[in-house]
């Protein structure tokens, strides 16, 4: 299988025919309009290998993640960045070429932290080879890395090696009644603390955290705490990974990554936070550059998560110079722009 | 050589006090924490502020002359070692911490303040900088960042590349690169990943933030003694399967033990092949739960002494015996090479037998310190340069078993990189379509090729001939610096 996907983006190369890399199609939603023929990659399927005891575990980029999550699960480990899954069938390759994380993300890491190496095929058909199945490697560039967020434009992921975590052994959520200033407080207060903090998120007047760890420590943490303890937690922390709750359905749907200690940022009451402070999530119809400007003063970037892409696309222009860099790396990659044209930026 | 007129333009650009090539004032900039690599620089300076840096970097790129970044000088690879014509830029003077958030846990810093400076500053309010490479009382963050530093707690607490957030840099035609961001990720390519690690080849920097953690309520260590090495590499595999990451997992083999214990006394038990020592933090709750996993474990897998440290006292007794490992063995013979390979954990009985055949055959005997939770080798070769072709066996030695550890499924530095020292190795590691793209993504960057020309990547035509971590007369270039 990987053979003929290697013809076909060789073929592409010389025809300059633009492809739009598919996996599940979960994340379809995300980035900007792209253009050309659908190369799917749910061919190259299966985990490769899985080695508990190294916390390592390595599978071609179209396995679904419900499949190595359940074997996982059989050694009770995790994926520690809870990528989304969203509403499809979300893919190994997908999750890492999006690099988006769960809930998870603030306290354990994120998609880019826990991938270790992958192989790829370049925008000339070569299949390259990066970082490996070690968790130290300084050897070279980390183009593994680089390629998590990419959005496919520098390659197509074929496999994908992790570093993955064992599952805590508890985990409880509390909640409490708090106002959101209050909250972003709380959040980055207890944070600057040892506690077993493994989530949090803050909607409608309401602070829920999760605490993750050995059964005792998860207690007293509890105990010094306080607040209501939420009974369906585990269905609460998966809607709002997967973003599958009523408010994700609004449209225009914002993600403004900031400083998590930014105080309410004032741009309407169809606000989500989680990330500890560090995400906020607004629904508005507030002009892009309005909320583009708010983000960046905060210290981050605002992105049209859903919804119909304002004229400058979906995220954050990028300064000049780093603009040029990330067109000469895209120009080494896949010199014909082939891969997933637009998808990150409109002019490659 | 570079022209007078060039130097003339140079001295312009900063203070006199700034600027240095007088021989007698290059001498201390020969070489990097490697000093078997030694070359004068044509020209040292020492840039008091941004920019200066920017101006620096814009003069050598008109004039087309190369540029070579150094931090504090500790790296272990000749990756800051200076080239023939080239301006070494040393950003040691830019040594300001810039800003402290205690709420948001970042600090603002600038590439020449201390590793260990920054959890200094930050202790006040309980916070901390994780990764602690073993040089942290001198090393800069600067360096760390360009190769990408662990140190002995990063299989919990990660590398430099899990620990910042955000960089000022600077590519050779001086512009400004505002990298990462200070939420948790930035538009576009991850240009903070590609930058750690990148060992002055990509572009310069000038400031980086990095996270602070809350210091752990509690760290605890166990110490464990096994008559056969694969027992104790069994059980290493064995306590992360029990769903414990430790913050320190270390082994030593019988002769850095016995090295160990003749020069420091930290009381190990010396009727062992193997010893393990396991540290646990953070809450006071998880630490005993995971201590009596821990051992619980170790005695399963037949260790035949275990000790738990029952006070600061005791812990930082278990430690100091394998902190002093290398000055240890480096008593045991006249010189030592250190190699730095990282391999599957499963993997360490075969590679171990492997390197004690290997050992054999040139005759030259090897100890092992081995970072065992996250996979990292260090075996030292012991030797004496004054034999005559020995220096050369030992280096032959090193690079076989770097070759072994790609062998395995490994790699050829888990941290002290590339440099010029294992740029052969690298052929080992990385055929030609994967080292045609790191040159790319080089040139990227620096389509001339002046920023550290020479290091990290080979030419594809050329795989030079380079030797290992050199050190003679048991002596460590910086002495003074615990290395683990």
């Amino acid at each position: 299988m990987l053979d003929a996907t290697i013809e076909r983006i060789r073929a592409a190369h010389a025809n300059s025919t633009p492809l739009i890399i598919q996996g599940g199609g979960s994340k379809t939603f995300y980035g900007n309009a792209d253009e050309g023929e659908v190369l799917n990659t749910r061919v190259l399927t299966g985990v490769v290998d899985y080695q508990p005891k190294e916390l390592v575990l390595t599978a071609r980029a179209g396995t679904p993640l419900a499949e190595i999550e359940a074997l996982l699960g059989e050694h009770q480990q995790i994926l520690a960045f809870e990528p989304p899954h969203f509403n499809g069938p979300a893919t190994l390759g997908g999750s890492i070429a999006t690099g988006l994380s769960g809930p998870r993300r603030p306290y354990a890491g994120a998609a880019r932290d826990f991938v270790l190496g992958v192989r790829l095929i370049d925008g000339t058909g070569q299949p390259l080879r990066f970082g490996g199945q070690v968790i130290k490697n300084v050897a070279g560039y980390d183009v593994s890395r680089l390629m998590v967020g990419a959005l496919g434009t520098l390659g197509l992921l074929t496999e994908v090696s992790l570093k993955v975590l064992p599952r805590p052994k508890a985990e409880t959520t509390l909640q409490y009644e708090l106002d959101e200033a209050a909250a972003i407080l709380k959040m980055n207060q207890w944070a600057g603390q040892p506690l077993p903090l493994s989530a949090t998120s803050w909607h409608a007047g309401l602070l829920t955290l999760r605490l993750s760890g050995a059964a005792s420590a998860v207690q007293a943490a509890q105990a010094k705490l306080g607040g209501e303890t939420l009974t369906d937690a585990a269905a609460f922390w998966q809607r709002l990974r997967d973003q599958a709750t009523p408010f994700f359905d609004k449209r225009p749907l914002w993600r403004l990554a900031v400083k998590s200690t930014t105080p309410p940022l004032q741009l309407g009451d169809a606000q989500w936070i989680e990330w500890g402070g560090a995400v906020r999530w607004l629904a508005s119809d507030l002009p892009a550059a309005t909320l583009r400007e708010a983000a960046k003063t905060a210290g981050g970037h605002a992105t049209l998560f859903r919804g119909n892409a304002p004229v400058d696309g979906v995220f954050a222009p990028l300064a000049p110079a780093l603009a040029t860099l990330h067109r000469n790396l895209k120009q080494r990659f896949d010199p014909e722009g082939i891969f997933n044209r637009g998808r990150l930026y409109p002019d490659f | 050589m570079l022209s007078p007129a060039f130097l003339s333009k140079l001295r312009k650009l900063l203070p006199p006090h700034c600027v240095l090539n007088e021989r007698e004032d290059l001498l201390p900039f020969e070489s990097d924490g490697l000093a078997a690599y030694r070359n004068t620089p044509d020209v040292v300076v020492l840039p008091e502020n941004e920019a200066q840096v920017a101006a620096i970097l814009q003069l050598c790129h008109q004039h087309k002359v190369a540029v070579v970044a150094r931090g504090a000088g500790t790296g272990l690879s000749a990756g800051a070692l200076p080239v023939d014509g080239a301006v070494l830029l040393v950003l040691a003077k830019l040594n300001h911490i810039k800003a402290i958030d205690p709420l948001a846990r970042t600090a603002v810093v600038e590439p020449g303040v201390r590793n260990l400076a920054i959890s200094e500053a930050v202790a006040e309010h309980n916070l901390y900088y994780a990764p602690d490479p073993s040089s942290q009382i001198a090393c800069s963050i600067g360096g760390n960042v360009a190769e990408n530093s662990g140190g002995v707690h990063c299989l919990k607490y990660g590398l430099t590349v899990h620990n910042i957030l955000k960089l000022r840099a600077w590519t050779i035609d001086g512009q400004l690169l505002e990298i990462g961001s200070e939420a948790l990720d930035a538009p576009g390519y991850d240009l903070l990943a590609l930058l750690t690690g990148s060992e002055g080849m990509l572009a310069v920097i000038t400031e980086v933030t990095v996270k602070l953690l809350p210091r752990p309520e509690r760290a605890q260590v166990v110490l464990a003694a096994f008559d056969d090495v694969a027992k104790a590499g069994a059980a290493v595999g064995n306590i992360i399967a029990a769903g414990v990451i430790p913050a320190g997992l270390e082994m030593m083999d019988r002769l850095a033990i016995e090295a160990a214990e003749a020069f420091v006394h930290a009381g190990y038990p010396l009727d062992c092949e193997a010893l393990l020592l396991c540290e646990v933090d953070g809450v006071n709750e998880e630490v005993s739960a995971d201590i009596y996993t821990v051992r619980e474990v170790l005695e399963a897998a037949g260790a035949t002494e275990i000790r738990t440290a029952e006070s600061e006292e005791q812990r930082l007794k278990f430690w100091a015996g394998r902190k002093a490992a290398f000055p240890a063995v480096g008593r045991l013979a006249p010189d030592y090479y250190c190699m730095d390979g990282t391999i599957p954990r499963g993997q360490l009985p075969h590679v171990l037998q492997r390197i004690s055949e290997m050992s054999a055959e040139y005759g030259l005997a090897v100890a092992n310190v081995f970072h065992a939770g996250d996979g990292n080798l260090h075996p030292l070769i012991l030797f004496d340069a004054n034999t005559p072709g020995e220096l050369h066996k030992a280096e032959s030695f090193g690079g076989k078993i770097l070759e072994l550890c790609v062998e395995v499924g490994g790699t050829i530095t888990g941290e002290h990189g590339v440099g010029l020292e294992k740029i052969k190795q690298m052929c080992a590691q990385f055929a030609t379509p994967e080292l045609t793209r790191f040159h790319e993504v080089k040139a990227a960057f620096d389509p001339n090729k002046l920023l550290n020309p020479g290091k990290a990547v080979p030419e594809l035509h050329r795989c030079a001939e380079w030797g290992a971590m050199h050190i003679h007369g048991g002596k460590l270039p910086h002495p003074e610096l615990p290395r683990f």
